[in-house]
């Protein structure tokens, strides 16, 4: 695929402008700013906090929100709404994520991200305190999270062969960062402060509704005791257990802290020192590393998203993308939302190709209902989504233009009391779509009409369908009407079948062949498993 | 400590299956109404047989002897077996429950409500051994000598007396001593119980003895939350040792639980027993065969149809040794869906360690029993009937293992003959070879002529004499190319209320 990678038609000139791949650990370590953009582009970051237009048609909502559920969902969105229409961004990342697809780097990233979260919620979380001795053991806890993460995130990257401009110019930022007198400092304070705290031993005299608090004074281990004397009532010996982790291990309630504030007036000294190693070093994050352990969140989130679909066997991999030929192919692609589904059913994900070569602009879909139609049209629509976040999309191979604006026009709900308000809708919508819209856009239209009579239907798609051509907008459009296929040599006609071999099974396979409005049949005992073939190897041993 | 009555080597988990994943095949063998007679009203007893009988498949040889040893005793002092019963229950009784329950919200309530139930299962105990003992003469399968042994070996008075001390030494009234060190964000760690000096226990050696430095934190009486920290707190000393004592008291609850259910399966069986002694109907203990497609029968009666006419029923005789398929056809209401039903209950009565009613019945053992029968129409299912016929195949074909029993009532024929009876056939097949014995009551001659020449197929016939009444007793023959239902098709479609049923 790298090979592949480098082609970018008719845009040859932007080769020229790349920068050199900073060297691991050089002097290019420097313009290391963000996973996101290349050194030089970052500008084009234009994050958009609401979702775009076509996100819910799309099932992109779905595929996103899967993604960043339990993650930092306010730094995720905005990413994953905003495509790019950079050829050297989505390069850049899908490179970043070429890294990434390999396990042994892929490996050393979550472990990364979730410490650097502790680190930011530790801060967060002394902020708000406001007794001394608590406050410090926080932001201690923070920093020394902080040098943990960063020194096995270094080790780590050290160890790996990396290929992409993005992960290089970060280790090379890191091994600086790392060597600095600055952060040395940092993390050998931490460490004594730590080891300090821990040789601070102490009692709690529990009774009644007092606690006294006190240095400990070699009581012995009272669980002994007891486990010796009740053991004969136990079916086999079970392994005392370690003392419960506390309910809530990150805070303390206000017993807790005041019973740390008397503990640090029985220990003047280990809190004294911790005082001031805090004022000294209370503000330790670097910048660079904060925002990269935020962005990478992008690529672990796709990445941890796609995993149990790779792991069934589906098909991803790196599109060849440009902002400027039209020329689309794609093999064995399917729709991501539902292959998610499917696969939490153990169902079975059907994939299709579809090209457009030449003048070919539209992909007419016709055929059977319950074919696969509607997943066909969000599959298209989701891989240009998807290939312009860099991301890799679903399918063997792909060819895929990077579209400004991705048009969505999907059947809503049937509403039988207003289907005239209906129409009217959405043929306001369809005409602010098309004015909206350029020659370097995606149009997904689906089903639309349905709510009107079929003479009304043939014309109004047709109209609309011969404006989108002349916009020269690139699409799929699902639809019952076998003549829309035709209207012209920017279309192309797909349809939805049946597999002769096996005519029960619906094949959800979309093929490029003249509209015919072939219908299905059903043998049901094939369907259903219970042939003589089928039934003999479906019976457990 | 395990009662081991239902296997010798492992307890009996009386769960009853949920309604949804019960015995798929009840309703078709009618189990419920064998299940009501068995428990005499007690909701208990119904679900613990079904739970039997949900497990019953996984029942060895071996097993189904040694259970059916100890239902034999039960069957001899039912009286003495019920008076263990009301022993083994009482922990589960409502008045007596506050004593022994267990509340796992938190090591300080563990630790509490281990003690007092540990208290009143010793009690339950030691009483229960001492009736067990006086009556240990009148017991002779293996089951119950296993269980009174178990019984002396584990509460012998000594031990009951060691344990009651235990327990009242097991309170933390004066003070709980904890130890800690200073952990990532404040967090105290490495919390250890720690026995609480002389000092800290009583008011006069605190007096006699100097003080260390110490700060004292005094809960506010409005201060619930500090209440709960306390208790939090504490609770990470009292969780090392709290799931010992709560596993100790969980397993002595747990032990009188699973007598109490294994008692409840042979007590259903002797409620059982005695209903059939009411109406008649005699029993005996089936001989489990180890070798594969072993079915032989005398006499064999549908257990159900006796308890729902409460008279005697007619049996049959068949020998289908080394027959796994056996296929039945003939007249309609000559008993055929009945001995089907015989088929099933027995087997699954069978393996569960029960009587049969038969005068005789040996069969192999089976992996599971499924049936397929035509089903009423069912509105609901917007799929034909054929379709929904073979979704619920291909539902058993999910399930279902090798050596299974399957039992098929009139499948398939909801399509005209030609088809039902090869898909009928593609599928016995397949479940033939896949070492599954079939039992297959059809109308379809096409599907039943297939097997004419197959070694594997035993044919039956339902009689019909003369003068058109059934004996409802089948006969071994082949079958003939046309049914006997044109008559019943008569009276049930051509009358006024068939009419209005169709319509």
């Amino acid at each position: 695929m790298s090979e592949a990678q480098t082609f970018i038609p008719g845009n040859l000139v932007r080769l020229a402008d790349r920068r050199p791949h900073p060297e691991a650990g050089g002097s290019g370590a420097g313009a290391f700013a963000t996973i996101l953009f290349p050194p030089g582009l970052e500008a084009l970051r234009d994050e958009r906090g609401e979702e775009p237009d076509c996100f819910v048609d799309l099932n992109l909502d779905q595929i996103v929100g899967a993604a960043v559920a339990r993650r930092d969902e306010d730094v995720l969105r905005p990413i994953f709404h905003s495509p790019c229409r950079s050829e050297e961004v989505v390069r850049y990342r899908q490179a970043v994520f070429a890294d990434l697809e390999r396990p042994e780097i892929f490996g050393i990233f979550p472990q990364f991200g979730e410490a650097m979260r502790g680190v930011h919620a530790n801060l967060r979380y002394a902020g708000e305190i406001s007794t001394g001795s608590h406050r410090n053991t926080v932001i201690l806890r923070a920093a020394g999270l902080y040098c943990e993460a960063i020194a096995a995130f270094l080790r780590n990257l050290a160890a790996l062969e990396l290929e992409s401009e993005g992960l290089k110019g970060l280790h090379a930022y890191l091994a600086d960062y790392a060597r600095s007198p600055s952060f040395l400092e940092l993390a050998r304070e931490t460490a004594a402060q730590r080891e300090a705290l821990s040789r601070v031993s102490f009692g709690m005299l529990f009774s009644g509704d007092r606690v006294k608090v006190r240095k400990y004074a070699s009581e012995p281990d009272y669980t002994t005791i007891i486990l010796d004397r009740f053991a004969r009532f136990r079916e086999s010996g079970i392994a005392p257990p370690g003392p419960a982790k506390p309910k809530d291990d990150f805070s303390l309630n206000h017993i807790e802290e005041a019973i740390l504030e008397f503990v640090s007036r029985l220990f003047p000294e280990a809190f004294g020192s911790l005082e001031d190693y805090v004022s000294r070093q209370g503000n330790f994050i670097d910048e660079v590393v904060a925002r990269f352990g935020r962005e990478i969140g992008f690529y672990i989130a796709y990445l941890d998203f796609i995993r149990p679909l790779r792991r069934a066997g589906l098909p991803f991999c790196r599109p060849i993308v440009s902002a400027s030929s039209k020329a689309t192919a794609v093999a064995e692609s399917f729709d991501l939302a539902l292959a998610t589904r499917i696969l939490a059913e153990n169902g079975t994900v059907v994939g299709n190709d579809f090209q457009l070569s030449g003048p070919e602009r539209l992909l007419v879909v016709s055929g059977p209902n319950q074919g696969g139609k509607t997943t066909f049209a969000r599959m298209f629509g989701q891989l240009h989504f998807l290939a312009g976040l860099g991301c890799p999309v679903p399918g063997k191979a792909a060819r895929l233009f990077l579209p400004d604006r991705i048009f969505t026009h999907f059947e809503r709900e049937e509403d039988i009391a207003n289907l005239r308000g209906k129409l009217e809708d959405e043929l306001v919508r369809l005409h602010r779509s098309c004015r909206a819209m350029t020659a370097d856009s995606v149009v997904v239209l689906n089903e639309i009409f349905n709510s009107t009579s079929l003479d009304d239907q043939i014309f109004l798609s047709t109209q609309v369908l011969e404006r989108i051509l002349a916009i020269d907008a690139i699409g799929v459009c699902v639809t019952f009407l076998d003549p829309l296929s035709t209207i012209s040599e920017k279309t192309v006609s797909m349809v939805s079948t049946v597999d002769p071999e096996e005519p029960a099974r619906r094949t959800f396979r979309i093929v490029r062949k003249p509209a015919d409005g072939l219908a299905y049949a059903l043998s049901l005992a094939e369907k259903h498993g219970v042939t003589y073939a089928k039934l003999r190897s479906r019976v457990r041993p | 400590m395990k009662t081991f009555l239902m296997h010798p080597d492992r307890d009996f988990d009386p769960r009853s299956p949920s309604p949804r994943e019960s015995l798929p095949s009840a309703q078709d063998i009618e189990l419920e109404v064998l299940l009501n007679a068995a428990a005499g009203g007690d909701r208990y007893f119904h679900d613990t047989m079904a739970a039997a009988c949900a497990q019953a498949w996984d029942n060895d040889i071996e097993t189904i002897r040694y259970r059916q040893e100890v239902l034999k005793d039960c069957l001899a002092v039912p009286a003495l077996v019920r008076k263990f019963y009301d022993i083994a229950i009482e922990p589960f009784g409502r008045e007596r429950s506050w004593s022994f329950s267990l509340y796992d919200r938190d090591a300080g309530q563990k630790v509490a409500s281990g003690v007092r139930t540990l208290q009143s299962c010793l009690d339950v105990l030691e009483r229960l051994r001492k009736t067990c003992a006086a009556n240990a003469d009148r017991f002779a399968s293996r089951g119950f000598r296993q269980f009174f042994a178990t019984l002396e070996k584990n509460l012998d008075d000594d031990w009951l007396g060691a344990a009651r001390t235990d327990l009242t030494n097991l309170s933390f009234r004066v003070g709980l001593l904890l130890s800690a060190q200073v952990g990532g964000g404040g967090k105290a760690v490495g919390t250890v119980l720690r026995k609480p000096q002389r000092s800290d226990l009583s008011w006069m050696h605190r007096m006699i003895s100097p003080a260390a430095r110490s700060y004292t934190l005094q809960l506010h009486p409005r201060d619930d939350a500090g209440a709960q920290a306390f208790a939090e707190l504490q609770n990470r000393g009292l969780v090392l040792i709290s799931d010992a004592i709560y596993q100790s008291a969980e397993h002595v609850l747990g032990f009188l639980r699973t007598l109490r259910s294994e008692l409840a399966f042979y007590l259903g069986c002797v409620n059982l027993k005695e209903q059939l002694d009411r109406i008649g109907e005699a029993v005996t203990f089936p001989e489990p065969q180890a070798e594969p497609n072993r079915f032989r029968c005398r006499n064999l009666r549908d257990t159900c149809l006796a308890l729902t006419m409460e008279q005697r029923v007619i049996g049959n005789d068949i020998d289908a040794d080394g027959k796994p398929l056996v296929i039945i056809t003939g007249a309609n209401r000559g008993g055929k869906s009945t001995f089907l039903r015989s088929v099933g209950l027995a087997q699954l009565m069978q393996q569960c360690g029960m009587f049969v009613t038969a005068d005789a019945f040996g069969a192999s053992l089976r992996s599971g029993l499924h049936t397929h029968y035509k089903r009423e129409e069912d509105r609901s299912m917007r799929s034909g009937k054929f379709d929904e016929e073979l979704v619920r195949m291909s539902g058993i074909a999910d399930v279902m293992r090798r050596r299974a029993l399957v039992l098929f009532n009139e499948s398939f024929a909801a399509t005209h003959e030609r088809e039902g009876s090869e898909i009928a056939r593609q599928i016995v097949r397949a479940l033939l070879e896949n070492d599954v014995t079939v039992f297959f009551v059809s109308h379809m001659y096409a599907f039943a002529r297939s097997f004419l020449d197959d070694e594997r197929a035993l044919f039956l016939r339902a009689e019909r004499d003369e003068s058109g009444a059934r004996s409802f007793r089948l006969i071994e023959a082949p079958p003939l190319p046309k049914s006997f239902g044109t008559d019943i098709f008569r009276r049930i479609f051509e009358t006024p209320e068939a009419a209005d049923a169709r319509s």
